[in-house]
């Protein structure tokens, strides 16, 4: 179906040129691809970013400027060697940029070739410390795993300094990882209490009665919970029913769980995260943004990684703009191109103001916020 | 001592979840011979019917649960006449690939109807927490519910399978497909019932799992059922009382294995004790040793 | 060497090297960028199915923990690897290829030498949950390991990333920046040596030793075969081989994590050799490389790839192995025959 409607884009788009043909700004297309996990565990993340970037899509392409974009998306299942052929099978459909990939490993496997290929990479989300160290071409969307964990230890020494702090981290994956070493090593110097920690995998993620019973008798009243959203409310709706109720402080990974369906409000009332992206925010785009996502998909398919990849497309554009990119340019020049202005854009998109490094890695500070009621509100 | 106890309510709690999964499990690999490695997403779906059918349409938990099993049975019998009933001839790793197709595609379908977002399950028990010792220690009532459940279940089939005329049948067909026939055994009809049967359970032990762990999502199943099938083998695949007691075991071994020896290896301390049981009772606690004939 | 033989050696080795060659024509001449991108891991999945044949349809074991071998061979492949060019600064990308496959092979085959032990006493299902339970603990341990290079030193870690210089083995995230020098060529001449070694182990006396002891072991044994002896060769065999086929794989790839090698893998593997037919080696070869292209030609599908997926999985296992169907089909070219026969007799 998405396939159709970009072919249908596509025609209408040639259609345009050849009777536009005259007249003497003809836009320049761009075709743009984004591989993400959108079957197996990890699909609500490749399937909200693919969904996000496809609203931006619309908009510019309706908006009618210099650029158009044809999105094209593939399934990787967040696994590097599927990324590797996700992106081969658009490069032969005529791939110039990639937004992508959603998940890290696939995000450096791709990102790896297509620095030897010299094609631009774009991550919305993938934020692995080593990702920008795979090229000279990929740009983060996101700030990366050590960024958000120095960010919340600081959080919790200025805010929370008397807390007994404990940490349930997964052992199996990177991201938790990332944040969690870099978490303790901030925490360590800043003076922390950290009293507790326990960890879990994700083949290990259906009972937390341990992990929830190890903060319960070290007495911790704050709770650091550098996960995913899933295992999350698993773990509040244990520690619930076991009755224990400390402070949640999570990161950009909590953001969607008031999207659960089902879920218990009550459950999550007070939980503090860090995230760069508040849906019920009054920021400029944010409510178009939301309102635009609902009309097109199931709403609750919208997450911290739709934002990042709305956010992604249009700094493609701005990048473009800037770069002043031709309809005679090849991927390799575009990839030149557009690295040579990343570091130069300043960008203000929904999920907050960025600027980039020239190794790729973007500048934007997460904002702590706390849920209260349905909403988020500054966390104090 | 209060966190030992504690942890030992998870374990048995956990472990009942899992006995539950490997009674339908051990049922069918008994009488139908075959790792339906299906099994654990039919417990999905069971789970998934049941929540739409309690938190879209509102009705009761009981008729929920009920509709839950009655779907499930259905799914069982039309999984087993068009997956399974051509292949009784074929080899039995045949019919295990077949069972992993049938796995991917009902976690597939899943996915594109239920979507692949995380849903919230409500307990079926709306009863309050029993404490003990000044509230020290608290019992959730949906533990109860499963430990009760599990063995009402367990000593059901077993009644079941020794003295009704279907389940003498369904031992008979186990024994010797060839002279059950003879006997005058319709041995097709025998195995769609085994399958009505275990995904019946199946559905129970969904509704009974999120429940406990309320997360349910297209690819719930997958890791309980590798579990429960390890915890069949435990006690002895085939042994409806061994599914039980490995089950129970394999939730203990796991809940003690992360609280006192680590959090981190969670798992491989599980498979380990597995391995070291298995050296020492090489048909699992229960399992019959089969004497070979020359 | 029998006729018999010979031609089984003939046609297998023939296959391989045709297809090695057309592929070798085809990749300049339009091959499509996705096929050529799939060569070598195509050519470690053909190992793998090699290797598990050997363990499922010569010697008569389920194993359902494979890629835990291929996971110790990737790993330990990557660390040979990138000690030889950070540790001791050999730069020879065929060398160190080389290297690393027979590092991986040896380590996973020390690794299947443990596990043989304890599994081989075991039968059936109970075998099968032992592998299964030996591939989910090298998965978890492997999760928990840190491995750097440091001058000319590698340094290890457990529960912890405190490495110095260059890390190799990143935790869960895996091998990472991993030096691709695996190539197509390398795994042409693997998969060949793969075959040559079970073909040769299977006509051999220790062959004909296994495969008495997988058709019945109490004859075998009456008549003074010892069945783990031989159950044993064949299994660090195999495991020797998955080993190195995870080398080739994990250097075809700039970064790999421990959860790449789960239960989901092994499974894959059975697949590729029930559906080759078990025993089988060319079908198996062959179910590997068309079940690897598989789902990528079934991306016109969108969302419903992996539905569709399953289903031909499906499919295809009740057509190959129904009665009924193969009554039906034989039925249709029972005429044939009878005519072919009938030709043969009266000439």
């Amino acid at each position: 179906m998405k396939k159709l409607l970009a072919l249908v884009l596509t025609l209408a788009m040639v259609a345009a040129m050849f009777t536009m043909a005259a007249s003497a700004e003809e836009p320049i297309t761009i075709t743009v691809g984004m591989m993400g996990p959108e079957t197996g565990p990890y699909a609500i993340y490749g399937n909200g970013a693919a969904y996000g970037a496809m609203v931006a899509v619309d908009e510019i392409n309706a908006a009618g400027g210099k650029y158009q974009f044809v999105f094209l998306h593939e399934d990787d299942q967040g696994d590097p060697e599927l990324a590797k052929n996700a992106y081969n099978t658009m490069m032969d459909q005529g791939m110039q940029i990639v937004l992508g990939a959603v998940t890290s490993g696939a995000c450096m496997a791709v990102a790896e070739i297509g620095n030897e290929e010299r094609v631009f990479c774009l991550t919305p989300s993938a934020s692995n410390d080593l990702v920008p160290e795979s090229g000279d071409q990929i740009f983060q969307i996101c700030f990366t795993d050590s960024n958000q964990g120095v960010a919340s230890a600081k959080w919790v020494a200025e805010n929370r300094p008397e807390a007994k702090v404990g940490i349930i981290y997964n052992n199996a994956q990177d991201y938790s990882m990332g944040i969690y070493t870099a978490f303790k090593t901030t925490a360590a110097e800043l003076g922390v209490n950290v009293v507790a920690e326990s960890a879990f995998s994700d083949d290990t993620a259906a009972d937390f009665s341990v992990q929830v019973a190890a903060m319960k008798d070290a007495g911790v009243d704050f709770v650091f919970l550098p996960i995913y959203y899933t295992p999350a409310v698993g773990i509040m709706t244990q520690a619930a029913s076991a009755s224990y109720a400390p402070e949640y402080f999570g990161v950009d990974g909590m953001d969607g769980v008031l999207g659960v369906e089902g879920l218990n409000v009550d459950l999550v009332q007070g939980v503090k995260m860090l995230t760069a992206f508040d849906a019920t925010s009054t920021a400029p785009g944010v409510a178009e943004f939301v309102a635009a996502f609902g009309e097109k998909f199931d709403a609750s398919s919208m997450n911290q990684f739709s934002a990042d990849a709305y956010d992604g497309m249009y700094v493609l554009l701005e990048a473009l703009t800037k770069a002043d990119v031709t309809a005679d340019d090849t991927a390799e020049d575009i990839c030149e191109k557009l690295v040579a202005v990343m570091p130069e854009l300043t960008y203000s998109g929904i999920t907050g103001e960025m600027t980039w490094a020239a190794d790729g890695t973007v500048s934007k500070s997460p904002i702590a916020v706390e849920i209260s009621g349905t909403e988020y509100v500054s966390a104090k | 001592m209060i966190s030992f106890l504690d942890h030992l309510i998870s374990g048995i709690n956990l472990g009942s979840v899992y006995a539950l999964i490997a009674l339908g499990y051990s049922m069918v690999y008994g009488i139908a011979k075959m790792l339906n490695f299906a099994h654990g997403d039919v417990i999905m779906i069971g789970a998934y019917i049941s929540f739409c059918t309690g938190h879209y349409l509102g009705l009761p938990a009981v008729v929920s649960v009920l509709l839950s099993v009655a779907v499930c049975t259905i799914l069982g019998i039309v999984i087993e006449g068009l997956a399974y009933k051509p292949l009784r001839q074929a080899g039995s790793l045949a019919v295990l690939i077949t069972a992993i197709g049938v796995s991917y595609f009902l976690q597939n379908a899943a996915q594109l109807i239920f979507g692949p977002n995380p849903v919230q399950f409500p307990s079926i028990v709306k009863m309050g927490n029993i404490s003990l010792l000044d509230g020290k220690l608290l019992i959730k009532s949906i533990s109860i519910v499963t430990i009760l459940c599990g063995i009402t279940i367990m000593l059901v089939l077993t009644w079941f399978t020794g003295k009704t005329r279907t389940g003498r049948a369904m031992r008979a067909v186990s024994e010797d497909k060839g002279a059950a026939q003879l006997m005058g055994i319709n041995v097709n009809r025998t195995i769609s019932i085994t399958f009505a049967i275990g995904s019946a359970l199946a559905a129970i032990a969904g509704v009974l799992l999120c429940s406990s762990y309320p997360t349910l999502m297209p690819t719930t199943g997958s890791m309980p059922g590798i579990k429960a099938f390890t915890a069949a083998v435990f006690g002895g695949i085939g042994s409806i009382p061994g599914a039980m007691l490995g089950g129970v075991l394999l939730g203990l071994i796991e809940i003690f294995g992360k609280a006192y020896i680590s959090s981190e290896l969670g798992d491989a301390i599980v498979f380990a004790v597995l391995i070291v049981v298995l050296l020492f009772k090489p048909t699992g606690l229960l399992g019959k040793q089969i004497r070979e004939k020359v | 060497m029998k006729k018999k033989t010979l031609r089984s050696y003939i046609s297998s080795f023939g296959l391989v090297i045709a297809a090695y060659a057309f592929c070798m024509f085809y990749m300049n001449n339009g091959m499509s960028r996705t096929l050529k991108g799939q060569l070598i891991p195509i050519c470690s999945y053909v190992v793998m199915a090699l290797s598990l044949n050997l363990v499922v349809g010569i010697s008569g074991e389920l194993s359902l923990g494979h890629a835990g071998f291929m996971s110790v061979g990737a790993f330990s492949g990557v660390i040979v690897s990138g000690w030889m060019l950070n540790g001791l600064a050999i730069e020879s990308e065929s060398l160190r290829l080389l290297c690393a496959l027979v590092g991986g092979g040896l380590c996973a085959g020390v690794a299947g030498f443990l596990i043989g032990i304890p599994v081989l006493r075991l039968r059936g299902d109970y075998l099968a949950i032992v592998t299964l339970a030996f591939g989910e603990i090298i998965k978890s341990v492997i999760n928990c390991v840190w491995v750097s290079v440091d001058g000319s030193k590698l340094a290890f870690a457990f529960n912890s990333n405190n490495v110095p210089g260059k890390i190799l083995i990143n935790g869960p995230q895996g091998a990472v920046k991993v030096d691709k020098i695996a190539t197509f060529t390398g795994g042409f001449l693997l998969v060949l040596f793969a075959l040559l070694v079970i073909m040769n182990l299977v006509h051999s006396h220790t062959g004909r030793a296994i495969m008495a002891s997988r058709d019945n072991r109490i004859a075998a044994e009456s008549v003074g075969i010892s069945v783990m002896k031989y159950k044993t060769i064949a299994f660090v065999t195999s495991a020797v081989l998955a080993g190195m086929a995870g080398a080739l794989y994990g250097l075809s790839i700039s970064t790999f994590a421990p959860s790449k090698f789960d239960f989901n893998q092994s499974i894959n593997v059975l697949v590729f050799i029930v559906l080759g037919g078990i025993g089988n080696l060319v079908g198996g070869m062959i179910s590997a490389t068309v079940l690897t292209i598989l789902p990528e030609k079934l991306r016109a599908f969108n969302d419903y790839r992996m539905l569709a997926y399953a289903v031909v999985l499906i499919l295809v296992m009740i057509a190959t192995n129904s009665r009924s169907v193969k009554n039906f089909v034989s039925s249709l070219t029972a005429p044939l025959k009878k005519a072919r026969k009938g030709d043969a007799e009266h000439a």
